[in-house]
């Protein structure tokens, strides 16, 4: 078995077996890198770019780059910070995003890293696009929520392996779009996957809403992430 | 020195922040130990009686009316605090954004099954504020200073805040103080 790979995050020495990415390593060392695009057990694709950090002073997605021998990764710095903050007003400003108004309100992912990140106000202007919110038997598609990170796309499949969410147009116009036979045959529990593994509100179970009340939510206590950090 | 001058606003808001403002429960007797009230739905004050030191504005900008108020505030307050997602973001009026202003009102006064025919007819009387084209944050108005995120940004929240403006310390950020919803 080869040795570990031994490198530093912040100044902090880490260890990593090798093949791991910078974000599985970081994890397992108890260091937090936020994501949305990537999703345990998903092949990564490094869209969402918020997981970047500095390796040997470049730019690199840590969901994707795996881990060198004496890597010297900037994580926590004020500079990579700043720039996820504006990853993330980004995603707010692009998109409708009423949280008051949401079903996924205490447990998105894009609103928990908001609140980990103090953000109480985006610096740029809110766009208002104009998106559909499309209706299927089992659940409902709300374009205005979704920021197109693909997890649906790779995660949800039929048992011969058909996708049923696929992306359709470029650019400002991608969206997500779903096809209609196979999502008519989805399960309660395969719905059910699609709403988790859906960082945001963009896919929503019908029939159930708000079923957990404020202050139990996942995000209500504890900011995201602090369960890798409380590993180390 | 004289007691620190509080001012406050709601434009195109529902009254919750205010209302989550006298959640602080029996702190207010604290609050009115250590601060004066000006202009605010609270007193009732329609009109600015001196300088005023912090200002709370309740709401995003829907109309005219909305627009001068904000504007009139910002002339006499040294600092500015948007409270709240509708005055950040639009909040819930800001869903109109989506929609042609023109398609709001014809579904609200002629087209919605609850309007009686004779009844079918779009308000436009000149006492009657001037809709925007869309519901903007207060911030895309004038300068704001603060911003008092939630809906309704908790009490605890609205405390903080305003004791570390009126002692100028900085806030205490706890992390369950920060909710958009």
């Amino acid at each position: 078995m080869p040795d570990k790979i031994k490198f530093t995050i912040d100044g902090k020495d880490c260890y990593a077996e090798p093949g791991q990415t910078i974000y599985e390593a970081a994890k397992a060392n108890g260091v937090f890198i936020p994501v949305l695009c990537h999703y345990e057990g998903l092949k990564p694709v490094g869209s969402c770019r918020i997981c970047s950090v500095r390796a040997n002073g470049r730019w690199m997605t840590s969901c994707t780059q795996p881990v060198t021998n004496g890597m010297v990764i900037e994580n926590a710095t004020p500079e990579v910070e700043a720039y996820r903050k504006a990853i993330i007003e980004m995603l707010f400003v692009e998109g409708n995003h009423f949280c008051p108004t949401c079903e996924k309100s205490g447990n998105c992912e894009l609103q928990a890293l908001a609140y980990r990140y103090q953000i109480m106000v985006p610096q740029f202007p809110y766009l208002f696009p104009k998106r559909e919110i499309e209706a299927f038997p089992g659940f409902l598609l709300e374009h205005n929520r979704c920021i197109q990170c693909q997890r649906c796309v790779r995660a949800i499949q039929t048992e011969d392996g058909q996708k049923i969410f696929a992306l359709k147009n470029r650019s400002k116009d991608l969206r997500i779009n779903v096809d209609l036979k196979l999502a008519a045959r989805m399960t309660e529990k395969e719905v059910q996957k699609a709403m988790d593994i859906c960082p945001v509100g963009a896919i929503l179970k019908k029939e159930v809403g708000f079923r957990i009340p404020i202050g139990k939510r996942k995000y209500d206590q504890k900011p995201i992430g602090s369960e890798v950090e409380e590993n180390k | 020195m004289s007691k620190p001058v509080i001012a406050t606003a709601s434009l195109a808001g529902c009254f919750g922040c205010h209302m989550s403002f006298l959640d602080i429960d029996e702190r207010i007797l604290e609050l009115i130990e250590l601060v004066e009230f000006d202009k605010s739905p609270i007193d009732d004050l329609k009109k600015f009686t001196r300088p005023v030191d912090i200002g709370l504005i309740e709401g995003g900008c829907c109309n005219a009316e909305n627009v001068e108020v904000l504007r009139y505030f910002r002339e006499n307050c040294r600092i500015l605090v948007s409270v709240g997602e509708c005055a950040i973001m639009g909040g819930l009026p800001a869903m109109r954004n989506l929609i042609p202003l023109k398609e709001c009102l014809e579904e609200a006064y002629l087209n919605s099954p609850t309007v009686a025919p004779e009844d079918r007819l779009i308000p436009n009387d000149e006492e009657l504020p001037l809709l925007l084209n869309r519901v903007y944050p207060c911030h895309e108005i004038v300068k704001i200073d603060y911003f008092l995120p939630g809906c309704p940004p908790s009490a605890d929240l609205i405390w903080e805040a305003l004791m570390a403006l009126i002692h100028s310390q900085p806030l205490k950020l706890d992390y369950p103080l920060i909710k958009y919803d």
